[in-house]
């Protein structure tokens, strides 16, 4: 029996290695567990003077794994050592692969989409949790909106943003259609599901010209004029 | 040498700056014009007996106008009354370096012809996540109030601030003039309030997004350059996480005759920059965006990259890399010759990839590069770049415990072979004092010298001991010092060499150091140039903070984090210095009667404290 493998420490199974290689958990982002336990477990405060493990640097040795009773202190030290966020930023994109948001490392706490309004100059961006419903999502869309002024943009169509009751009518009447794009990348019609299930599955809003939500489905439609 | 702006050093204002206008009547001030005022004050109450007042100020007005300096034209500003009327008439770029210091309505009022603004907001320890979001730094009130006493704006420089789109909008309506747009390490705003910059600012000739966060709005900017030839000469957008239209892109860059600089994001292949390279020989500074390939390149018809390079003798600045093929690396030789600052920073480069091409580097003078290249890499570099002035190098892994391919032996080379070297920010593991005592005799230009040992509290790892005399010979050896942070196991007697020592010290960062208050008593008790003092995680308490309490309007800001300090002590001093704003950070789940302070942020102003501030800031 290979007693090692029974051995208890603190770390992910093989974890011997995983603090050697370059971070794959991508770094910046939140601190895997493995990398965590591997701070210098004994220095919670200044006060006491500093025992460091790695006094005569021992550089191979994982010397987390002396001591395994020893709850890891301070496991977390924030903006320690001082890379800036935004190089650690271009380092995990690099690392992933792929554009990632720097909002969507959250994870459940926030919720960021996308709004736009056709005949606005710019977009919004919403973070729908803080909205209980389409009611408040609505209103506070109203509000954003309406701060446009009528410049020369060059928009077609422009509307007059400024008048923010003018905008709420808009919303509710049919001229404006406001529809969003789920995770599967379908344009669907806002207001069709539960509020908490939009919430989850919405991943950007368009409101839309009526004459443009042709498209989307007659009865949804008709569904949603009906809806107070 | 021309520089790219974000490759100076941070402390790129090297002057002493007095207070803007304090009037010194009102607070102590240890500045040199008062001995100007006295003699020269007294000539200038006697011509004006003889000459009339308003040909005196003419006189004075022609004169003042050649003053670019502003330490000098803060100084003559306090010669007396004329003077400073004239001297706020002439000044046509103000410099502020917190822009709670004052309000808008103060400088308005102040300088009436001003064409050019630099400010800046956010402490710099809220770059490391040590403040929460939503702190301040609004941009909004400044450019509102300026959009109505400043029509005639040229530029305006931001760092560290908070930038919406309205207010981009409001700068683009504001000022028909307007030339350059700099902004460092913001955020607020998105790729729609570029458009409008870059559609209405018809006379723009710098655009330049540094390190910033700017949000992908799907808006395409770079179409929204008015269609004729543009006054473009900068123009960086590295920082945009969005991709760009190129076809709109090379357009620009094809009616842009006076485009110099040219910095590209990561969504700009090799292909496309050596499309864009062949038709803009004129560059001196080139980002290269990502310097690799979407899909497989069709070997057949690979571009040659080298000959566009080839094609580019002007440059002398290159960065950028930022998803770097290696093998396409070699492309650059062409240009190696030339450069005189080269940015590998964003680039896991080894050093087998690395040492061909900084041999050809001789006139190298401005290196970023991440430890990646190993201490074998920067012995090329020593070897090589014998012009080298500043140097940083980052980390690949930037985790405490990470394997460290740069060390010591690093540093002791560059310290050889680099004697001209006045700036250098080093990441790395393990460390030696012999290491940074070689360096403080070898590189006796050192205005800049920052060293961050990862692991905390690590000492010297091949004796054991603190770090102490390592940092004492810097600050005893390096006369021209004005910039340090320090790292590693520190006592006491390093903050005792600081004080000492540290003539020009100018900024100081200390970081999980020192044993006692008497640290920190040494530092405000000595270093008579301090001016931005950042401290966090140090046993340092009231009593120290007390010890400073002659200098701190002397100072543009105080930042402790995670000290000893208390509640009561911080309300004292805010009691007795009115014009200092003592603000107190906490975390969300604090309540009042904690009497601990977790952040410290305290700076002088002279219209008391701002009316922004959230609810996790407490203003005594």
């Amino acid at each position: 029996m290979n007693l090692k493998e029974t051995e208890l420490c603190l770390g992910l199974p093989g974890g011997a290695e995983t603090v050697e290689c370059p971070s794959k958990s991508g770094v910046g982002n939140k601190r895997g567990f493995s990398e965590t336990v591997g701070l210098k477990l004994n220095l919670q405060s200044n006060k006491q003077g500093p025992v460091d493990l790695n006094v005569n640097g021992a550089p191979k040795e994982k010397t987390f794994l002396k001591d395994p009773s020893k709850p890891p202190a301070k496991a977390q030290v924030v903006g320690w050592p001082p890379v800036r966020n935004y190089r650690k930023n271009v380092m995990a994109n690099q690392k992933s692969g792929e554009a990632e948001e720097a909002m969507s490392s959250g994870g459940g706490t926030v919720a960021f989409v996308k709004v736009s309004m056709d005949g606005a100059p710019y977009l919004r961006k919403v973070d729908l949790k803080m909205y209980k419903s389409y009611k408040d999502l609505s209103d506070a869309l109203a509000k954003m909106f309406s701060s446009f002024t009528m410049g020369s943009y060059g928009a077609q169509g422009m509307i007059d943003f400024m008048n923010e009751s003018k905008v709420m009518d808009l919303l509710n009447s049919s001229e404006y259609v406001p529809s969003y794009e789920d995770k599967d990348g379908d344009w669907m019609l806002v207001g069709d599901v539960p509020w908490p299930m939009f919430v989850e599955s919405c991943k950007r809003m368009r409101i839309m010209k009526g004459s443009e939500a042709i498209g989307l489905a007659p009865r949804a439609m008709e569904k949603f004029k009906n809806r107070s | 040498m021309t520089q790219d702006r974000s490759e100076m050093s941070e402390d790129d204002d090297d002057q002493q700056s007095s207070p803007l206008d304090l009037p010194s009547t009102a607070i102590a001030s240890s500045s040199t014009p008062n001995k100007s005022r006295n003699c020269i004050s007294s000539s200038v109450t006697l011509k004006s007996q003889t000459f009339p007042d308003h040909v005196l100020e003419n006189v004075l007005e022609n004169v003042l106008q050649f003053l670019d300096s502003r330490c000098d034209r803060n100084a003559a500003s306090l010669v007396c009354k004329s003077w400073w009327r004239v001297e706020a008439l002439t000044r046509s770029e103000v410099f502020i370096g917190n822009c709670y210091a004052l309000s808008p309505a103060r400088l308005t009022q102040r300088f009436k012809r001003v064409r050019s603004l630099v400010l800046k907001g956010k402490p710099r320890f809220a770059d490391f996540n040590l403040m929460p979001p939503d702190w301040g730094a609004n941009f909004a009130p400044w450019v509102s109030t300026m959009a109505k006493a400043y029509p005639w704006l040229e530029k305006v420089d931001l760092k560290r601030m908070f930038v919406t789109d309205d207010d981009l909008a409001l700068l683009a309506d504001s000022f028909p003039g307007f030339k350059e747009l700099i902004l460092v390490c913001c955020e607020g705003f998105g790729t729609s309030g570029i458009a409008i910059v870059t559609n209405k600012c018809r006379k723009l000739k710098v655009l330049d997004l540094i390190e910033s966060e700017v949000t992908d709005d799907e808006v395409d900017w770079i179409s929204c350059f008015p269609e004729d030839v543009t006054c473009l000469e900068s123009l960086a957008f590295d920082c945009v996480e969005a991709p760009i239209n190129f076809k709109a892109l090379e357009g620009l860059v094809a009616r842009s005759p006076f485009l110099k600089k040219l910095r590209l994001n990561r969504f700009v292949s090799l292909v496309e920059l050596h499309r864009l390279l062949l038709g803009a020989p004129q560059l001196t500074s080139l980002g290269t965006g990502s310097f690799s390939h979407d899909e497989e390149p069709r070997s057949e018809q690979e571009p040659d990259y080298a000959a566009a390079f080839r094609a580019c003798k002007s440059v002398v600045c290159l960065s950028g890399f930022r998803e770097l093929m290696p093998e396409y690396l070699p492309a650059i030789f062409p240009v190696c010759a030339n450069l005189t600052s080269l940015n590998f920073s964003y680039a896991n480069i080894s050093p087998d990839m690395f040492k061909p091409i900084i041999l050809n580097c001789h006139k190298l003078q401005v290196f970023w590069a991440l430890d990646s290249i190993c201490d074998e890499g920067l012995q090329a570099v020593a070897a090589t770049c014998k012009e080298l002035r500043e140097l940083r190098i980052f980390p690949f892994d930037p985790r405490e415990d990470s394997e460290g391919p740069v060390s010591e032996l690093g540093l002791q080379a560059i310290s050889e072979g680099c004697r001209k070297l006045e700036s250098i920010l080093y990441f790395c593991q393990r460390m030696t004092n012999a290491a940074v005592i070689a360096m403080s005799e070898n590189c006796p230009e050192l205005t800049v010298f920052r060293l961050c040992i990862m692991g905390r509290h690590r000492p010297d790892h091949v004796t054991g001991k603190p770090m102490d005399e390592g940092f004492g010979a810097i600050v005893k050896n390096c006369k021209k010092l004005t910039r340090l942070a320090v790292s590693g196991l520190l006592t006491d007697q390093a903050f005792r060499y600081m004080g000492e020592y540290g003539k020009l010290v100018r900024t100081l960062s200390v970081a999980f150091a020192g044993d006692s208050d008497m640290a920190l008593r040494h530092v405000l008790e000595g270093c008579p140039r301090l001016q931005k003092l950042e401290i966090r995680d140090s046993p340092f308490g009231d009593v120290a903070l007390r010890s400073g309490m002659h200098r701190y309007y002397n100072m543009r800001f105080v930042w402790m984090s995670a000290c000893s300090l208390s509640k009561g002590c911080c309300k004292d001093i805010a009691r007795v210095m009115p014009n200092l704003v003592v603000e107190v950070i906490g975390s969300d789940d604090d309540d009042d009667n904690r009497d601990y302070v977790e952040t410290l942020y305290m700076y002088r102003s002279l219209d008391g404290p701002r009316n922004d501030a959230p609810k996790f800031v407490t203003i005594l």
